[in-house]
This record gives structure tokens, C-alpha cells and sequence, in this order.
């Protein structure tokens, strides 16, 4: 992909700017928090767009003033998958949104491969295209 | 006010007109005028806020500056005002800039000790991330440590608690409350926990006069007041009830009072005839006072 320098998976906020440093998450988890959503940590290293649901590193974190208590438990997250895609959701359970309001990426694996284009025939001449990530030729926890 | 300003250009700064512009004497005035006695607590709060504020100083004089350890251990008899201070504490340091959102995250071994293995360190860790940022208050910590039962769950919170209050310093303030006796147990039981805390605070007795201007505070803040004989009638009451068992300093005013305005509720409700005014609904008369056991037998109190 020659728009996307070092097949960088691309989704969420944020995921076209350099990685954000540990001041710059502390700062988006503060203006989470300022509107009371609740900030929640998760894991994957299928990196698929449609891949949705992420595994939860932990329960969803309510009730906090600060930031510095989601920064250490982003950090265990880290020691613990030092090589899995991670992110920060901020949920917002207010009526009428009850919705994620941020998503973003605080933890890349350190290669990363990129996606296979894969042309299907169909009937006719048609062709169906998708994609599909290297890594998820391998199974489930050893693909980085 | 930039920094400019405030550092003259011989790199001289005003400790005075700094400390105005902090707002933190107002604090600590407020704290004279509303806390009684406790006279060794107000000094170490103001040491740490002169601390704090040299170590501002220092810093914008780019002198080398080590983040103080705030975490505070209070130690004293029932009712002495452990938990008030406490309650103070996180406000008081947010004031000095020392925590960044003043909060006060109060708990009890029960919200820190699971029920069974693997529950507690989750759970601690809940109470600790919600307390980042401003004040974790342990009230009664020495329930954490059972010594007589040695797979307790407590001594799980324990480990995670000191190691967040070291490598965190600067995240929370951690203050333990617990009576005298029980707590020099739990600090000789942990070690560790002693050496981390910087500041072990005692909260003293108060004494008869103390109690006495106590009790006027407390009733002013519910809008009651002492008429004259019942002002002396209470003082009597304080020396009384101090002899007795189970004194637990202000918490024992504070018991006395609410069955003393029992007591004016009923006289009044009793006694009255037609209308009555605000004067009669806010006087405490020296019958009132004078009805408590404490002046008719020895021990035996509600």
C-alpha cells in the first residue's frame, strides 16, 4: 500500500499521526474523563479492520479523576502484550449516545505486516476483492 | 503572573507575597478557626506546607528537588479527629498543587480485602486507580493484617499497597488512621508499611476546655444554644464523663448533645402551649443537661 508508509493499521483517532507519547494519552484520557466517560483498555492482534471487538484487559474503569490510574493499567496492559495492537476506548453511557466517544491506539505490535489483496472469481467475469492481514496466517497469539 | 515577575533579577523570589498568592493561608486559618486543639497536627500540616512551597521555590530556581513522601499515618484515641483531618487533608493538599484533583477516596478493609483467592489485588487496585490523583483515606488499617490467620487476604492488599505508594508517589497520598495501641502493632507487624510513611501523625486527647468549645461549635452549626446554667451544667458533664468508661472524646459530645437536643425536643413538645418562637426551638436549658445518667450513677451509658 503505497499510501500507507509501513502498513501502519490505520483506525481509530489518531492512528495517522506518529505514536502518541505517554503525556500525550494522559492528556486525551484527561478531556475522557472530564466528560465522564468511562475508559477502558483492550487487546487484539487481529488487526482487521472489521475486527471489532477487542478482548477487555480488565473491566471498564468508572469513577476515576485522574488519568494516572488508566496510564498504569495501559502500561500492565503493555507488559503483558508487549506485542498486540492496544487500545483506549472512552465510553459514553450518557441517554442518546450510549456509544464509544474515543478509540484510539497506544500500542503497536512492532512489525507489522500489512494486508493481502485476494481476488475471488465469481460467475461471469466478476472478481470480489478483500483483505487479509499476513499476520493472521498464523494462529491466534503467535502472530507478532 | 508570570515567572518573570515574580523572580527579581538578582534571582530572589518573595516567600510572602508567594505564600498569599497560593491561597493556602486561608486554608490553614480556616483549619485553626474550625478544628479545636490539636495543636501537634496543625504544626506538621504547616511544616508541609512550607515544605511544599520551598520546594516550588527550589524548583523555579532550578535547584535540584526531591518529590516529598506525603503519606501520612494518624494515630489517637476514638474521637479525636482522625478522620476530620483526613477529610481536610486532601483538600489542604490541593490546595498546596501537591495532588492534582483534591479528591478523597475513603475506604474500610472491606473495600480493599476479597472474599477469596485472586478477588483482593483487583479490587485493591480498583480502590487505588479511583484514588490517583488525590487522597486514599484508610480508616482502621490495622484490620488489613490478621496475624493469627496466615492465609488472610489482607497481607495480599498490604504488598500492592506499598508498592503503588512507592512507585507512584506522585500519583496518590496514601493516609492510614487507626488507634494508637492497634496501629504499633501493624507497624512492627509490617515494617515496610513504617518506613514508607513519612509523617506519623498522633492526635492528642482533648482536654476538658477543648471539649466544652467543642460542643458550642457543634450545636451552633445545628443553630442550638447553652443558655448560661446550661453552658456550666455541660462543662460539669464534660469532667464527669471523662471518668467514665467508654470515653471517646468528641464522638462522646457529639453522642451527648443528640440525646441532650432529644431531650429539649421532648421538654418543649411537652411543656408547650400555643405558639412557641425560634428563641424556645434553639435553647437548650441546664434540665436538659442535667438529665444525663452521667450526673445521677456511676458508669452504665447509653
Amino acid at each position: 500500500m503505497m499510501t500507507n508508509h509501513g502498513n501502519r493499521v490505520t483506525q481509530g483517532q489518531f492512528s495517522f499521526l506518529p505514536d502518541l507519547t505517554d503525556n500525550q494519552i494522559t492528556a486525551q484520557i484527561k478531556y475522557a474523563l472530564k466528560n465522564d466517560w468511562a475508559v477502558s483498555v483492550e487487546y487484539t492482534d487481529d488487526p482487521h479492520p472489521r475486527n471489532t471487538y477487542w478482548e477487555m484487559f480488565g473491566n471498564p474503569m468508572f469513577d476515576l479523576k485522574d488519568p494516572a490510574g488508566i496510564l498504569m493499567e495501559i502500561n500492565n496492559c503493555r507488559k503483558a502484550f508487549p506485542n498486540h495492537y492496544i487500545r483506549v476506548t472512552a465510553f459514553d453511557s450518557s441517554y442518546g449516545w450510549e456509544a464509544p466517544r474515543m478509540s484510539y491506539i497506544v500500542n503497536r505490535p512492532k512489525n507489522e505486516p500489512g494486508f493481502r489483496l485476494n481476488r475471488m472469481e465469481g460467475a461471469g467475469r466478476t472478481i470480489t476483492y478483500t483483505v487479509s492481514s499476513y499476520a493472521t496466517d498464523k494462529p491466534e497469539g503467535e502472530r507478532y | 503572573m508570570s515567572d518573570t515577575q515574580k523572580t527579581s533579577a538578582n534571582g530572589t523570589i518573595d516567600l510572602q507575597a508567594e505564600f498569599a498568592a497560593t491561597g493556602i493561608s486561608e486554608v490553614l486559618e480556616t483549619l485553626d478557626r474550625e478544628l479545636i486543639g490539636l495543636v501537634p497536627v496543625k504544626k506538621r500540616i504547616r511544616e508541609i506546607a512550607a515544605l511544599l512551597l520551598i520546594d516550588r521555590e527550589r524548583k523555579r530556581l532550578g535547584l535540584a528537588v526531591n518529590a516529598p513522601t506525603l503519606h501520612m499515618s494518624f494515630t489517637g484515641n476514638p474521637g479525636t479527629g482522625k478522620t476530620t483531618v483526613a477529610l481536610r487533608m486532601a483538600q489542604i493538599l490541593y490546595k498546596m498543587g501537591y495532588v492534582r484533583e483534591g479528591h478523597l477516596v475513603s475506604v474500610t478493609r472491606d473495600d480493599l480485602v476479597g472474599q477469596y483467592i485472586g478477588h483482593t489485588a483487583p479490587k485493591t487496585k480498583e480502590v487505588l486507580k479511583r484514588a490517583m490523583g488525590g487522597v486514599l483515606f484508610i480508616d482502621e488499617a490495622y484490620y488489613l493484617y490478621k496475624p493469627d490467620n496466615e492465609r488472610d487476604y489482607g497481607q495480599e492488599a498490604i504488598e500492592i499497597l506499598l508498592q503503588v505508594m512507592e512507585n507512584q508517589r506522585d500519583d496518590l497520598v496514601v493516609i492510614l488512621a487507626g488507634y494508637a495501641d492497634r496501629m504499633d502493632r501493624f507497624f512492627s507487624s509490617n515494617p515496610g508499611f513504617r518506613s514508607r510513611i513519612a509523617h506519623h501523625i498522633d492526635f492528642p486527647d482533648y482536654g476538658d476546655n477543648e471539649l466544652l468549645e467543642i460542643a458550642g461549635k457543634m450545636l451552633e452549626l445545628q443553630n442550638y444554644q447553652l443558655d448560661g446554667p446550661a453552658r456550666e451544667a455541660m462543662a460539669e458533664y464534660v469532667s464527669k464523663r471523662r471518668t467514665q468508661p467508654h470515653f471517646a472524646n468528641a464522638r462522646s459530645i457529639r453522642n451527648a448533645l443528640d440525646r441532650i437536643r432529644l431531650r429539649q425536643a421532648n421538654r418543649i413538645f411537652e411543656s408547650s402551649q400555643g405558639p412557641i418562637n425560634v428563641d424556645e426551638l434553639s435553647l437548650i436549658r441546664e434540665s436538659d443537661v442535667r438529665a444525663s445518667r452521667v450526673f445521677t450513677e456511676q458508669g452504665e451509658l447509653k
